[in-house]
């Protein structure tokens, strides 16, 4: 979870440019958000509350209707830890643990300087290359703790 | 014969009923005017439609598909069943698939026995556990301490949404994510405590499960109670009186003001006070502070400050008000103040050992009294535990204490002497016409008979007028339910209206029909229980608070005058913004 | 162009986010032009028309989204290469299009005027095709489909009757000049002589009926709106198309736009609405690209905004991207998602057309629907009804997926029956398969099993046998498609795309689909198919909008007509058509050589034995994941 403040000058701009905005511009607004900041940051939205005069609980509820909007920020590599029934008898659960290990983040998590989310999902159908990661849909078979860790750290340097 | 048509009725057959109803009615309308019954869910008549839980289906002729009542309009020789036997198995599907989605703890849940979801599973005969599956599991919001939400027990009818929306203006909750997944929550999830929720409980009584309710304070006060070394001192707010009787049997409106303080003083209540003294203090109190204002020249408006709710929406969605909000405390609070300053200075008790109780029609008092300007000297609290009409009459039952059949007894000295003027502070309107029979005669330096103000009376959203007080003409307004002091508050902001006096209270009705009542929303039961308090008004041999001998006495001996540095002490307070701001 | 055209005017440069105005109102007759200028413009309309002058060549390339990610892209650099190095620029114009509707043969290339049709063209081929093809006159057979180079006599286009689709993937959409050199907007200059209730009459008797799923005569739809009096009415254009494995719409959108802003502004002039919007999913985004440009290029040329064509009537036209919901696709959730409120359906009456967006009386119609307006006014209505039958006139595009050789977008005559589309167009089953159904209108609609080969699709008849049209996708399925599974998988999507208002589908479809899970992983019960029957019942006749009352049809059609596909799965515990995975189980024959290639493979350690033994694989550890059945040389594993 990224503890940094949220700058509004992007979407504050956004208003400026675009005068006469209503609630019923709502949906167009929050995709433009997600264009500027990635996700819906709480903050935004608090400022787009007080703009259009639309209560915050009422964006909540429409933010989370719609499968585009993410409310949490994704990482830049977004690291997917199959741990269908192969993958996991092959030895996912402690792939998970050295990447929390090495990250500081449990699984579901963002780290806090937005590079790498982790995440845990139920079979890609790589059986056969088990354990299986993904790695911004990029698929790595037959990882073991050592290779994991050497990905992530090799990915760590190249942002350095 | 012919039929004579009045104009735009259209003729309808329900159950093989036939009658006119007018066009434009739904089913369920024209159902009600031929004393026909339909179960519903999610409808309530005082919110906008939305055809959600589809409990209300019927059949038409000539249309496969079955149709809500709620919300589908009758038409010229239009026949419905009710009753047939396609709307009778998917109405019990549907409540099949309501309890599949929902825990099976009846026994030990507060709702039991007076929950809809039981209720239909009675009338359809539900008999076993079928569709079961998986299951929502969301978390308690245990964090406020006047409400809690159960979002599992939660069917989903929309009734709370819209109650905050549409009657309240506070818009705390929505529908979040979607299909199975669907929950009501506050923005991003916080816990109410942290929302703009004014906890004024109307989502409470709208709900028809266990999904909202509020936290109890029954075992605080029984443990109390069980204390030898403690004081348990208790009062009662005017509208107890006549709502309490409901969760007895009794009819709605039944007045029971001396079996209450009977059935409190078997409880085991060392002193029962009744807040309608601290309505008849703030009536002198808040009184005066207007005639300041007036011979002052503003500001302009002056809003009554007795509705905890009334108070947190200010802070939070129009802070700019607060300058205007009389610094006048609640009567509760009064009293409470009072029993620990006045009262144990009278009777010589350590104020220290006094645990105070109030029993109120309303969930947003369980706030007011942990609000840090409501202590004394900053460091007693004022009130202790605050009590509904429902917890009480659950205490009640626990005891064994008939409330019905009991005698009548009297308040306790001298918090327990008052006057008409007091008592209608538990209707919408009350509190004013109350501070105006003493506002009235303190500007015209005369004794008025006249004390009965029709145009503050009724169940108007909005009553706005003027009257004269002396020979000055006081433009007023009198709001219930939020949503229309929203209206009012603008328009005020812009400078199109103009109001001298002000009373808000959140709850439509007033505090009859307040979070802690007994549950219903039911227009026509609140209009009985604001009869029966203008009844005891009219039977009260004094009705206006400055001639209540004992508030002479209090004045006397205590307070000095209205307004005075001791009153302002212990009887005033002061608001501030709080956040998140309201949108 | 410039390359083919000398400029007008040294000035002036044109491009297509500013279309030459002059040509646009010469093309549709509303301007006389004169010398140099009117010379190249008549050139221009030769060529856009596909009739360039002796000695030039136009090439036309399929850019739909298929073609592109097959390396359209990759041709047209190696076109460009070629020509210039045999010095052809002038002579052949590459002209990049739209979606030609073949997607399995791209990518696709088409040479005029001489119309010819190569498919599965590789950048190697290009060379080829220049020298020979263009150069010298000659075919080359291994680029043609089958040997044939007239594209109408392919088999895939031969049964189409192209109205809708009459310029996809022969017009570029990012060019208004190529759609007004086609007819764009002739509809619409005939549509505004007339008065807006004769516009209405003529639709009304075209029998156009709504091509989004629900078949509701449009003329009558759009005299309801009519009716209701209003200061302000809004059209809007339905463009959410969200059933899986549907892309007509898209494929409108990508290659002739101006088709449903011809159709949206006659629709409007009828209707007496002012202001339109298209509602896009936001998953298209080269349709949402192609859009905005082409609704730019038809404000500056006068045909959007005010006055139109002299008219005296305003219409304007505003795109909303949709945020990822299908239920939206229903007309009152799609007007609450443009309100920017959740998209949850609200009760009907008070329908759209008395009470729709904005509280305003509001025409929703589907963008193929609005697609057929402009052929109706511009040949008429007779015209439209000489194709289709009594009921349903005029064509229907479908989207041609599934298990079939040619899979594709396709536009049929109403009233042909699924053997000629399947089998026809479709080229048959691929080799081995053999055919068990088709499926069409998505998770709202029902499966057509082999005895209604011969039916001849429209409303009516599908519906009379428990199916519906749908919006257009139509998907092949073969005697190895679990029809429980296929069911289950609908399923899997209504439910997740259930907005979560009403009971009956909130709940009624969760309760199916975990049925239906059971029955697939081995724990159905004989009662289950009692089950589903009830749920579907009451969740069709109580549910709030049409996705809830469409979402069982997929599972009630399945049990109609393989019922005993469900049996086998509930009594036998097994997956006829040896799908379901939890079914399957793979066994080592005795003709194994004890390779271990196999007991290496497996991921859980399943498979034992010795070193040229037989191996053995344990049931209680196999995760069925089909590794070794995979991986074995000798054919030694069975599964079953």
């Amino acid at each position: 979870m990224t503890t940094k403040r949220i700058d509004l000058t992007p979407i504050k701009n956004f208003f400026a440019e675009h005068p006469g905005l209503k609630r019923n511009n709502l949906i167009m607004i929050l995709q433009k958000v997600q264009e500027l900041y990635g996700y819906l940051p709480e903050e935004v939205i608090d400022f787009i509350s007080e703009e259009i005069k639309v209560p915050k609980a009422k964006i909540y509820g429409v933010a989370t209707f719609y499968s585009q909007f993410r409310l949490e920020p994704q990482g830049k590599y977004v690291i997917n830890i199959c741990n269908g029934t192969a993958c996991h008898v092959k030895g996912a659960p402690s792939l998970v643990d050295e990447v929390e290990g090495i990250l500081g983040i449990k699984s579901g998590q963002t780290t806090p300087d937005g590079l790498f989310t982790l995440e845990t999902v139920n079979c890609i159908g790589a059986c056969g290359l088990a354990p299986a990661v993904v790695i911004n849909d990029k698929i790595y078979g037959k990882v073991t703790p050592e290779k994991i860790a050497e990905l992530v750290n090799q990915l760590k340097a190249g942002e350095k | 014969m012919d039929f004579i048509k009045k104009k735009k009725e259209v003729k309808v057959t329900i159950d093989k009923i036939t009658g006119f109803v007018p066009e434009g009615s739904t089913i369920l309308d024209a159902a009600k005017l031929l004393g026909v019954r339909i179960p519903t869910l999610c409808y309530d008549e005082r919110l906008s439609i939305s055809g959600a839980c589809r409990l209300c289906s019927v059949e038409i002729k000539g249309n496969p598909n079955l149709v809500p009542a709620c919300a589908y309009p009758v038409s010229d020789n239009m026949e419905v069943s009710t009753h047939s036997p396609k709307v009778m198995r998917s109405r019990k599907t549907i409540i099949e698939l309501l309890l599949a989605n929902h825990p099976q703890d009846c026994l030990i849940c507060v709702r039991n026995g007076n929950c809809q979801l039981q209720d239909l599973a009675a009338e359809y005969g539900i008999r076993e556990w079928r569709w079961l599956g998986e299951k929502r599991e969301n978390p308690i919001d245990d964090s406020s301490v006047a409400i809690q939400r159960n979002p599992d027990k939660c069917i989903l009818c929309g009734k709370c949404v819209k109650v905050c929306k549409e009657i309240q203006g506070v818009h705390a909750l929505d529908f979040t994510k979607r299909g199975f997944n669907t929950v009501v929550l506050p923005a991003f999830n916080h816990p109410l405590s942290e929302t703009v929720c004014i906890l004024c409980g109307q989502c409470l009584l709208a709900c028809p499960t266990a999904a909202i309710t509020d936290k109890s304070y029954t075992k605080k006060v029984r443990t109390a109670l069980e204390d030898p070394d403690i004081i348990c001192t208790v009062q009662t707010a005017p509208a107890i009186r006549a709502s309490i009787g409901e969760e007895f049997g009794m009819p709605a409106g039944s007045l029971l003001t001396g079996k209450l303080t009977t059935a409190l003083k078997r409880v085991g209540f060392d002193l029962v006070f009744d807040t309608v003294f601290g309505a008849d203090v703030a009536v002198m109190e808040e009184g005066h502070e207007l005639i300041e204002r007036i011979k002052n020249n503003g500001p302009f408006p002056m809003f009554t400050s007795c509705c905890p709710g009334w108070i947190k929406f200010m802070e939070h969605f129009y802070p700019e008000f607060i300058p205007n909000m009389s610094s006048c405390k609640s009567p509760q609070q009064i009293t409470g103040a009072l029993t620990k300053t006045y009262i144990a200075e009278k009777m010589n008790i350590d104020p220290e050992k006094i645990f105070n109780v109030s029993i109120m029609p309303c969930s947003a008092k369980k706030f007011e009294i942990n609000r840090p300007e409501m202590m004394i000297d900053g460091k007693i609290k004022e009130i202790d535990a605050v009590l509904t009409t429902r917890e009480l009459a659950r205490l009640l039952r626990t005891y064994g204490i008939n409330l019905p059949s009991l005698p009548k007894s009297d308040y306790d000295d001298p918090l327990g002497k008052t006057s008409g003027a007091g008592v209608i502070f538990g209707v919408t309107g009350g509190m004013m016409e109350a501070a105006l029979r003493t506002v009235a005669d303190v500007l015209s330096g005369k004794e008025l008979k006249n004390i009965e103000y029709q145009p503050l009376r009724g169940y108007k959203g909005i009553k706005e007028g003027s009257v004269f007080i002396g020979d000055m003409e006081l433009k007023f307004a009198v709001i219930h339910g939020l949503s229309n002091v929203r209206k009012i508050l603008d328009k005020i902001k812009s400078g199109d209206l103009f109001y001298h006096f002000i009373e808000v209270m959140a709850c439509p009705g007033g505090c009859v029909g307040g979070g802690g009542q007994p549950l219903t929303t039911d227009e026509e039961i609140l209009k009985k229980r604001i009869a029966a308090i203008y009844q005891e008004d009219r039977a009260k041999p004094i009705r206006k608070a400055h001639d209540n001998p004992a508030i002479v006495q209090l004045y006397e001996e205590f307070l000095g005058e209205p307004m005075s540095p001791k009153s302002h002490i212990y009887l005033h307070t002061k608001y501030t913004p709080k956040t998140p701001k309201g949108i | 162009m410039s390359k083919m055209v000398t400029k007008c005017d040294d000035k002036v440069i044109k491009n297509p986010k500013t279309p030459c105005l002059n040509f646009v109102h010469y093309a549709l007759g509303l301007k006389e032009l004169q010398g140099k200028e009117k010379e190249n413009a008549d050139y221009l309309l030769e060529v856009y028309r596909k009739r360039p002058k002796e000695g030039c060549t136009l090439v036309y390339l399929c850019k739909g989204t298929s073609c592109l990610s097959s390396g359209e892209a990759t041709l047209k650099d190696k076109f460009d290469e070629i020509l210039e190095k045999e010095n052809l620029t002038g002579k052949v114009q590459i002209m990049e299009t739209g979606c030609r509707g073949f997607c399995e043969m791209g990518p696709l290339v088409e040479i005029f005027p001489a119309k010819i049709f190569y498919c599965q063209v590789k950048p190697e081929d290009v060379e080829r095709i220049v020298k020979e093809t263009i150069l010298e006159g000659k075919i080359i057979d291994d680029l043609l489909f089958e040997g044939l180079a007239d594209p109408d006599e392919i088999p895939f286009y031969k049964k189409q009757v192209r109205r809708v689709l009459e310029n996809s993937g022969l017009i570029d959409a990012e060019n208004i000049n190529e759609a007004v050199a086609n007819n764009a907007y002739k509809g619409l200059q005939k549509a505004l002589e007339l008065r807006p209730e004769d516009v209405i009459n003529e639709v009304k008797k075209s029998g156009l009926r709504g091509r989004g799923g629900g078949g509701f005569p449009t003329g009558r739809k759009w005299e309801i709106t009519r009716a209701n009096k209003s200061d302000v009415k809004y059209l809007i254009c339905n463009a959410d198309e969200g059933d899986p494995g549907a892309f007509m719409d898209r494929s409108i959108l990508e290659s002739d736009p101006h088709k449903l802003i011809e159709g949206m502004i006659i629709a409007a002039y009828a209707i007496g609405a002012n202001y339109g919007y298209v509602y896009v999913r936001a998953e298209y985004p080269l349709a949402v690209q192609r859009l905005t440009l082409a609704i730019q290029q038809a404000k500056q040329a006068g045909l959007l905004g005010k006055n139109i064509l002299n008219s005296g009537f305003d219409f304007d036209l505003e795109i909303v991207q949709g945020a990822g919901a299908f239920v939206c696709g229903e007309e009152t959730a799609l007007i609450a998602s443009i309100e920017g409120k959740r998209g949850m359906p609200s009760v009907k009456p008070p329908y759209p057309a008395q009470k729709g967006l904005f509280g305003k009386p509001t025409n929703v119609n589907n963008v193929e629907t609005f697609a057929n307006v402009p052929l109706i006014l511009r040949n008429g209505a007779d015209w439209f009804k000489e194709v289709g039958t009594e009921n349903s006139t005029g064509t229907k595009i479908f989207a041609l997926t599934g298990k079939v050789k040619h899979t594709g977008l396709v536009e049929v005559p109403m009233g042909i029956t699924i053997r000629e589309i399947v089998f026809d167009i479709g080229g048959g089953m691929p080799e081995g398969k053999e055919f068990k159904a088709v499926q069409t209108g998505g998770p709202s609609g029902g499966c057509i099993p082999a005895e209604y080969l011969d039916l001849p699709i429209d409303y009516e008849s599908l519906k009379g046998i428990g199916a519906m049209m749908g919006s257009g996708g139509l998907v092949v399925l073969d005697n190895e498609t679990c029809m429980v599974n296929f069911a289950k998988f609908f399923l899997t999507f209504t439910q997740e795309e259930s907005c979560g208002k009403c009971i009956p589908c909130r709940e009624g479809t969760k309760r199916m689909l975990e049925i239906l899970e059971r029955i697939t992983k081995g724990q159905g019960e004989l009662e289950d198919i009692n089950r589903l029957e009830t749920l579907a019942t009451v969740i069709k006749s109580t549910s709030a909008c049409g996705l809830g009352m469409s979402a069982p049809n997929p599972v009630l059609s399945t049990l109609k007509y393989f019922k005993e596909e469900y049996l086998a799965h509930i009594e036998d515990k097994k997956c006829p058509a040896g799908s379901c995975k939890y079914f399957i189980s793979y066994h080592i024959l005795p003709t194994c050589r004890g390779c271990t290639l196999c007991a290496r493979v497996c991921p859980v350690n399943a498979i034992s034995g010795e070193r040229k033994q037989v191996h053995v694989i344990d049931q209680d550890k196999c995760i069925k994941c089909g590794q070794c059945y995979e991986k074995c040389p000798w054919n030694c594993i069975a599964k079953g």
